[in-house]
């Protein structure tokens, strides 16, 4: 049986899957724009405090280990109606930080504490002061990520930023960061991201046993929820995928890269699938998966544990300054280690980071003789005709290679 | 230039500097002089010039492509060389020049960088840049300089000592690698003292835009005025000449009560004084220009003249402090500014050089300077209680300037101007 989720639901009398049950759970959790989990979360005891975060990578070990929980902005997608928010940005700049701004002005972010903008590109970062004017939460604060890869150049100065973000919290809530209480949280994230990837080896092996949309709502599910339960969720997940469930279908297997920051939306996910494409790797949450590998979660210094892993097990990115460790290289070794068929660059409109990589990217697999095809997207896209019609051509004419 | 328009002795220092610069990056093959490709904001050209290094900045490449009508072509190459039409054309225009030969806007060949020197102040995509000229000159050292936004709307010990460590770490050794000589400080001593005496200048320079009328237009004069600081020659003799030069000459318009000079010479009646925020145009920029001195619209300041570094809030390169100071200076350009900041410059500009309006030139490419500007526009409208319009353009891609739109918009926004006025009378 095909476990897709309209299978799974039409079945006459079904009782519905505790997969289905979690998946649903998920999208609930992925899309609920007023992030009542959270603001439930934060209510439950004094002194905690929610701070928000965009794309794409941030430590959200110290937020947990301050008593805060971090939760991702992703944008309103193709779920908020924009009024506000094109007042703000002009047409020719990407579709997410207006959805985030309209959604700030709109009280979507009522008991948030903070913000904090991940060096990205300039639009994020500008964003940081769009909320600085505004007045938006307790504190907006722009993380600038090192580009000097030294431990004792652009080590220290992530540390300090680390500091920085901490030093806000704790005028907020005086709770002070323990060594102890770090190390924790690096522990509790650390298996996050093994359980993601395991979920990722299983859709390697076996794509039927879950959706790439299903993949994408317990991924982003994590987001707005506290670690902790967020590991239930992955390891009931992964109990219900590590059986033989559902029938393999003729689809080619893809990397998706590109979308790490502004999200497509979830019918185009299903139109990518739908058109004969089962996608085995992608950067859709890519914050989520950013350090490859465990931090070290015992020393007595975790900041600084932290500070190395991100130095050194980044995973490659657009925003990353790549001289030295080419990114390229990179995603022809996922390409192959995730066994694809090929890649689909997926990309914002406008979204410089992204856009730019393209020539070299499609380049290097030129080389390497991996199929790809590019197009562009924005979050709240509704059509998807030209984009099955592209997908169905490139998933047809690879198995007609094959 | 039309005929009648008098050549002052700053135009021709200003032309024989940038032909000699032009000149010298033509004769490297025989001098044996190195080349490094770097950007205008948070440029190190006192540091390269320390080195008997040439510099090469392919912004001002790309902007002389625009003016001379060549961009449209390098742009479509990038384009088809798998650049999407979404991106900054200044990168695609480079990009596209270098692939079809790099014939620079002299008409001679570029030479190949011997080093790239990525300090990308102020804007992401300069890094994103560097990587591709990376494949594009493989083998070529890259030395990168990161340097932190104010964020916080200050440049904080912790951010300068990080600045130091990178350029002690990788900056400096590798321009001695790539130069063949060592690090003298007392050169680059004596180069910065320069550099701080001519920032002096720039400053007053600038600030004669208090006079009514003022004596030159701060956004399509003022981008020339800024061409030699911005292409290598902070820190030189001839550039200290030069702007002691200029200087006398605004002083002397100021003293016989003139206004700007245009291409097509003197403006006659000063109308509205103007304070604008983006870069211009280029590949149509004398249209551009005509359509404001055509009705007496003089810009008293504006912020793009600001993005090879601001100079008006004090900051000055100091001999004493010399890598504390250019990173300092880095971290202090205009794009590296937060929004907050630009905010507080742009009122006190309107403020202190008594402004009618406020104008965005909000540009396509630049996501660094247009992200955040209609919030900008709407804080200063509300703040400062005058006028504001707004116009859309490009750099250097055709494709985005169109006269007709802009003159529209800007008619509309000089009729408010002129509503205002009679209200005020
Ligand atoms: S979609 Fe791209 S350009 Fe837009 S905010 Fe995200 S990274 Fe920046
Ligand atoms: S985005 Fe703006 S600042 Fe950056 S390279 Fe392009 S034009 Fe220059």
């Amino acid at each position: 049986m095909l476990m897709n989720n309209n299978v799974r639901n039409s079945q006459p009398g079904f009782k519905m899957s505790k997969l289905k049950e979690l998946t649903d759970k998920c999208e609930h959790l992925a899309f609920d724009l007023n992030f009542n989990a959270a603001k439930k979360w934060k209510a439950e005891k004094e002194n905690r405090v929610l701070v928000g975060y965009m794309p794409i990578y941030f430590p959200r070990e110290i937020i947990h280990a301050v008593d805060g929980l971090p939760v991702g902005i992703m944008g309103g997608g193709d779920r908020k109606q924009i009024v506000i928010g094109d007042a703000y940005y002009q047409s020719y700049i990407c579709h997410i930080p207006r959805g985030i701004i309209e959604m700030a002005l709109s009280g979507h972010f009522t008991n948030f504490d903070g913000f904090v903008f991940p060096a990205i590109c300039d639009v994020i970062r500008n964003l940081s002061g769009m909320f600085q004017m505004s007045n938006i939460g307790k504190f907006a604060k722009y993380i600038d990520f090192p580009q000097d890869f030294n431990s004792d150049i652009g080590g220290e100065f992530y540390i300090q930023e680390m500091n920085s973000v901490l030093s806000k919290i704790k005028e907020i809530n005086e709770v002070e960061l323990t060594t102890e209480r770090l190390n924790h949280s690096i522990g509790l994230y650390n298996k996050n991201r093994q359980l993601i990837e395991e979920i990722y080896d299983i859709k390697q092996a076996f794509p039927w046993r879950l959706t790439a949309v299903e993949t994408y709502h317990i991924v982003r599910a994590g987001m707005v929820i506290p670690v902790e339960e967020h590991n239930r969720i992955l390891e009931e997940v992964l109990y219900e995928i590590r059986q033989d469930i559902g029938e393999p279908l003729d689809k080619i297997k893809v990397v998706i890269t590109g979308a790490f920051c502004e999200q497509p939306p979830v019918s185009l996910i299903k139109t990518i699938e739908l058109a004969g494409c089962y996608i085995v790797d992608d950067d859709f949450m890519l914050g989520s998966r950013w350090i490859q590998g465990d931090v070290d979660n015992t020393t007595d210094n975790p900041l600084k544990a932290l500070s190395e892993a991100y130095l050194n097990f980044s995973t490659f990115s657009s925003s990353v300054y790549d001289i030295g460790n080419p990114k390229s290289k990179r995603l022809i070794n996922l390409i192959k280690r995730r066994e694809a068929d090929g890649v689909i660059f997926a990309a914002p409109s406008f979204c410089d980071p992204a856009l730019l990589d393209n020539p070299t990217y499609n380049k290097e697999c030129d080389k390497a003789g991996i199929r790809y095809i590019n197009f562009q997207y924005h979050e709240n896209i509704g059509q998807f005709k030209v984009i099955k019609e592209q997908v169905g051509a490139f998933s047809d004419s690879i198995k007609l290679w094959a | 230039m039309p005929e009648n328009v008098k050549k002052e002795r700053s135009m021709i220092l200003q032309k024989e500097m940038i032909g000699n610069l032009f000149k010298e990056l033509g004769n490297v093959k025989q001098t044996g002089k190195k080349v490094v490709y770097t950007f205008v904001p948070g440029n190190l050209s006192e540091l390269i010039r320390s080195f008997d290094m040439l510099p090469v900045y392919p912004e001002i490449n790309a902007l002389q492509s625009g003016m001379r009508k060549k961009s449209d072509a390098y742009i479509r190459e990038a384009e088809k060389w798998g650049h999407s039409e979404d991106v900054c054309t200044y990168v695609k225009c480079d990009i596209g020049m270098m692939l079809k030969g790099n014939i620079g806007p002299t008409g001679e060949k570029v030479p190949d960088p011997d080093l790239l020197l990525l300090s990308y102040t102020g804007c992401f995509t300069f890094l994103k840049w560097f990587e591709n000229l990376e494949k594009l000159y493989p083998g070529v050292p890259v030395a990168l300089i990161h340097t932190p936004y104010q964020e916080n709307g200050e440049i904080t010990a912790e951010m300068t000592e990080y600045m130091v460590k990178q350029l002690k770490n990788d900056v400096i050794p590798k321009m001695e690698q790539v130069s063949g000589q060592k690090f003298d400080p007392e050169k680059l001593k004596t180069i910065l003292q320069h550099s701080a005496d001519i920032e002096d200048l720039i400053v007053k320079i600038f600030d004669t835009t208090k006079n009514v009328p003022s004596p030159i237009d701060a956004y399509f004069a003022g981008v020339y005025y800024i061409g030699p600081i911005n292409i290598g020659f902070r820190g030189t003799p001839e550039a200290t000449e030069y702007y002691k030069e200029l200087y006398s000459e605004i002083l002397e318009r100021v003293r016989l009560g003139l206004g700007p000079v245009t291409p097509e010479g003197e403006m006659e009646e000063e109308r509205y004084r103007l304070v604008v925020e983006g870069p211009p145009n280029w590949t149509s920029f004398r249209e551009f220009w005509k359509l404001f001195y055509d009705m007496g619209a003089v810009i008293v300041a504006s912020s793009y003249t600001r993005v090879g570094g601001v100079y008006k809030n004090g900051f000055r390169h100091d001999p004493d402090r010399l890598l504390e100071s250019l990173s300092e200076y880095c971290m202090g350009c205009y794009t590296n500014m937060n929004l907050p900041q630009r905010v507080e410059m742009l009122a006190k500009e309107i403020k202190d050089y008594k402004a009618d309006g406020f104008l965005v030139n909000s540009i396509k490419s630049c996501n660094s300077f247009s992200a955040g500007q209609l919030l900008i526009m709407r804080t200063l409208e509300d703040r400062m209680g005058i006028p504001v319009g707004f116009i859309e353009s490009d750099l250097v891609d055709p494709r985005y300037f169109s006269y007709s739109n802009i003159k529209n918009r800007l008619e509309s926004f000089f009729q408010m101007l002129e509503q205002r006025k009679l209200i005020n009378v």
